[in-house]
């Protein structure tokens, strides 16, 4: 038992040293860091931390990565519980069918959308603003929500639904006041999961947007190659974009690796 | 058992407008590049399905579904058993539970050009602390905008950084719907460890790893954010994957016709072999 | 085959137990014997399973020891000590077929392949699932799967003792009875020690000839059915023993009887000790209607088939009376008749009169 242990230890700590790496690089000075190799930061700085607090480029490409993230998440779980409800409770014609074409989607590669996704947003005249890069990420995280759900409302009884219609409940009433709380777990997940896609997704944000709703990872790759090595400000400006998967995560820690088996245990 | 009730296409609405608008508009846009060629100025002809042909022979094609292949095989053979190894050896109960599941998803929820940078940072020669202690302390020469094998190591150790708690969590949640009854019978079975694995773990955990497989083959075979940050497809192309051979084509070079064609070829052999998985998955479904 | 002792067992799950409620068994001392029918009764969470997976070695007690005969097991693994164990939901092996779950045991211990063929046979039959022994486990029903399990639990001839911990939750009723009977049947045939848990008082008394009846990790009595039913030695037992369980009436202490809401009541017996809440317990069955006695109004009448359940109002007391006559009207005055052979009280639960000789 003992032994065993050592395997999650091992691989947590080859999980953390990248991270730990950007964090430390983050509090060095850039001499420091291109000086050569230091495990702990020689002369602490929060200068980068600063430097990105005090450019609106920069926290605004913050701001605007949790517009388009908290946007997406919505829009995909509202639309996604009816149709999951759909699924997991009726039979109707083209189900199997239309199930499977939207996880067709899930697996489509991003590359192949970029430039058309490109045309389409402008010609829509929605180029650079978050709601085009909230819409585009539908693209895989409605799939993925419907799955999820489905398979956590496979698990509620049909008996429930049965007994709040013969209580006389109407359907809409029923959905949001009974079914809705008895899947809240599943609901958390399914946010969860979106949050993450979106949030980590960066191909299309990046080709969707400009100017006005740039997302912070992109800001940090046009600093970085134009600014020539800042290596600081980069590692700052990544660490902090750990920072809200982190904290999402520990509020799901528990539904965690249910959510991940998308229900299916 | 479902019932029959085709009202339910209402509920499915939504999904189906919001899906079919990203979805069928770009796909349209792209099948119509697939067939025609462009000299600029908006002005069309038609090629047939010429780009299809010219892509289908094409060694620079060959060459990148060969190293996409090549790096989905190797991720897929490292990352599933180390994943289910790490799995069976995780502690079931205690607060070190939660700590181990926050930590090992933590990597997965870092946008995917930062895991590049990250990896970039971590492996520079010098300055990095991978790339230090590789040169400096082991002595091997490791530079990866040098020596395409090192690039390559590289770009799956991120993989297998990236991704192998997806299949941990996967085949954890399989192991936790185990019951204790299945491991106390076992014990008084008089079974070995391995027959608890083979006979117990394994056959709870196949539907779980079949997720995890399918998954994991659709993801690294749409790769493209985190080998393009880390390598650039470099050095040389012995990085360049599907996705980021498709993006060079595409934005690149501007070759639209080609670019498209290759795009629909893409898509078509990552449908196939996900149906193949699905198919096996939901036939487990039903059971 | 053994004889099973458990000496000064104690159990908690706590790491530093310090008082009694931190102890999920306290104190147990039973000896079962060699070829005995037990089972043992209580409701959930009364430690029934815990002393169990002592048993089988699945746990280790906290104080006591584990005895087979003579042998000192209380630190030996399950694998050590030869027993057999069935559990609440069928516990299957899916990727085998019926024969290979049977012989799994078996193989385990390297038994030689001709003796495994002939005991997966013998099993096979005693169990009716010889048609069947090819087939893969994965897609049994819920019976047949807990028949594999009972036939896995069965295959190894020298067993020390088998237990089944509510082996028949996930049966269907009509199943229920016919797979109850073959326990019995099995019983017969193979003679080993059987344990068996549950919080069913129709399967436990069906299946055993002695139950144990425990209660918040003690035992409160060891007996054949009959002593069960006809004197409990605790209120628990004669509550949760029979249907509707006994009455538990307040009372006050006279010199050889009882008195109940006012009314006097004969006794069994002296009445011994000191102090601490009586009450008097009588089952339904023995309080009779009769001509004169304690006068009681009729609050409510169930009808339980063969025979009649009526609720009695004596003062602010509700007794229950188990009748096969003609039931009174609702509302109606009668008047109740305690069999005093049967009219006993409990001091703190405890029984605490004595049956004149």
């Amino acid at each position: 038992m003992r032994k065993r242990g050592i395997i999650p230890v091992v691989y947590i700590l080859f999980l953390v040293l990248p991270i730990y790496w950007l964090v430390s690089m983050s509090f060095k000075t850039t001499n420091e860091i291109l000086a050569g190799f230091s495990l702990f930061p020689q002369t602490f700085t929060i200068d980068s931390y600063i430097a990105i607090f005090t450019d609106s480029t920069w926290y605004w490409g913050y701001i605007n990565s949790i517009i388009y993230v908290s946007l997406n998440t919505v829009l995909s779980v509202t639309v996604a519980l009816p149709a999951a409800y759909a699924f997991s409770r009726y039979r109707f014609l083209g189900d199997k069918q239309l199930f499977f074409w939207l996880l067709t989607n899930r697996m489509a590669p991003a590359a192949v959308f970029a430039l058309p996704f490109f045309q389409l947003y402008s010609s829509i005249q929605l180029f650079d603003t978050h709601l085009a890069v909230a819409l585009a990420h539908t693209l895989f995280n409605v799939p993925l929500a419907v799955w999820i759900l489905e398979g956590f409302m496979r698990g509620i009884p049909k008996e429930l639904d049965e007994t709040a219609y013969v209580d006389g409940y109407a359907f809409p009433h029923f959905f949001v006041k009974i079914f809705l709380p008895n899947i809240k777990a599943g609901i958390g997940v399914t946010a969860f999961f979106c949050f993450m896609f979106s949030w980590v997704e960066m191909l299309l944000a990046k080709t969707l947007t400009a100017v006005e709703a740039k997302p912070i990872a992109a800001v940090m790759t046009r600093t970085a190659s134009s600014a020539g090595y800042e290596l600081g400000l980069l590692a700052a400006a990544g660490t902090l974009t750990i920072i809200p998967g982190a904290i999402v995560i520990w509020f799901v820690r528990n539904y965690i690796a249910r959510g991940f088996a998308l229900g299916r245990v | 058992m479902k019932t029959e009730n085709q009202k339910a296409w209402l509920f499915v609405l939504p999904v189906l407008f919001l899906v079919a608008f990203n979805a069928l508009v770009p796909m349209m846009t792209v099948v119509n590049y697939s067939v025609q060629e462009t000299f600029g100025n908006n002005q069309f002809f038609w090629q047939g399905l010429d780009w299809f042909e010219q892509i289908l022979r094409s060694d620079r094609f060959h060459a990148a579904l060969g190293r996409q292949f090549l790096f989905t095989a190797t991720i897929l053979a490292i990352e599933v058993p180390l994943g289910i190894i790490i799995a069976l050896s995780m502690p079931r109960q205690g607060i070190w539970v939660s700590v181990c599941l926050v930590l090992m998803a933590l990597p997965m929820l870092i946008p995917w050009n930062v895991v590049g940078a990250m990896w970039n940072i971590f492996a520079l020669p010098k300055i990095g602390m991978l790339g230090y202690f590789m040169n400096d302390v082991l002595g091997v020469s490791y530079d990866m905008t040098q020596d395409p094998l090192a690039a390559w190591i590289t770009v799956v150790a991120m993989d297998v950084w990236h991704w192998t708690s997806l299949v941990v969590l996967l085949c954890y949640a399989g192991l936790m719907s185990i019951p204790d009854a299945y491991y106390q019978a076992a014990k008084i079975d008089g079974a070995s460890a391995w027959s608890v694995f083979r006979h117990i773990q394994l056959p709870k955990m196949k539907t779980v790893l079949t997720i995890a497989v399918l998954l994991r083959f659709m993801d690294s075979f749409n790769i493209y954010t985190e080998p393009f940050v880390l390598t650039g497809g470099g050095p040389g192309n012995s990085t360049t994957l599907l996705s980021i051979d498709l993006v060079k084509i595409a934005l690149g070079q501007f070759d639209l016709g080609p670019a498209a064609a290759m795009s629909l070829i893409y898509f078509a052999i990552t449908l196939l072999v996900s149906w193949v998985f699905y198919t096996l998955m939901t036939k487990d479904d039903r059971r | 085959m053994a004889q099973v002792t458990l000496s000064g067992l104690r159990h908690s799950y706590l790491p530093d137990p310090k008082e009694g409620q931190d102890y999920a068994l306290k104190e147990i001392d039973i000896t079962w014997r060699d070829g005995g029918a037990y089972a043992l009764l209580g409701p959930s969470g009364c430690g029934k399973t815990t002393l169990l997976n002592i048993i089988s070695g699945l746990i280790v007690p906290t104080e006591g020891a584990v005895l087979f005969d003579d042998r000192d097991v209380t630190a030996d693994p399950p694998d050590r000590r030869n027993i057999a164990q069935v559990f609440q939901f069928p516990v299957i092996y899916d990727n085998m077929t019926v024969r290979e779950n049977l012989s799994f045991p078996l193989r385990n211990r390297g038994v030689e392949p001709g003796l495994i063929e002939q005991r997966v046979r013998e099993t096979a039959n005693m169990l009716d699932v010889t048609g069947i022994l090819d087939r893969r486990a994965s897609g049994l029903n819920p019976d047949n799967k807990q028949k594999i399990s009972m036939g896995r639990a069965l295959v190894r001839e020298d067993v020390n003792v088998v237990m089944f911990d509510e082996p028949l939750t996930v049966i269907d009723p009509h199943l229920k009875w016919k797979l109850r009977s073959k326990l019995k049947e099995l019983h017969h045939r193979v003679k080993a020690t059987m344990i068996y848990v549950t919080h069913d008082q129709t399967e436990a008394l069906t299946f055993a000839d002695e139950v144990v009846v425990m209660q918040e990790g003690e035992v409160v009595q060891i007996g054949t059915p009959v002593e069960l039913f006809e004197r409990p030695q605790h209120t628990f037992v004669g509550h949760f023993i029979g249907s509707p369980g006994m009455n538990i009436l307040p009372c006050e202490a006279r010199k050889n009887s009882a008195l109940f809401e006012g009314h006097e009541v004969a006794l069994e017996g002296p009445l011994g000790g000191q102090a601490g809440e009586l009450t008097l317990g009588i089952r339904p069955e023995h309080v009779l209607i009769a001509e004169d006695g304690i006068p009681a109004t009729v609050a409510k009448v169930a009808d339980a088939g063969r025979h009649f359940i009526i609720d009695a109002v004596v003062g602010k007391s509700v007794v229950k009376v188990v009748d096969s006559r003609n039931p009174p009207e609702k509302g109606s005055i009668i008047h109740l008749h305690f069999r005093p052979e049967r009219s006993r009280v409990y001091r703190d639960g405890w029984i605490a009169t004595e049956p004149r000789t």
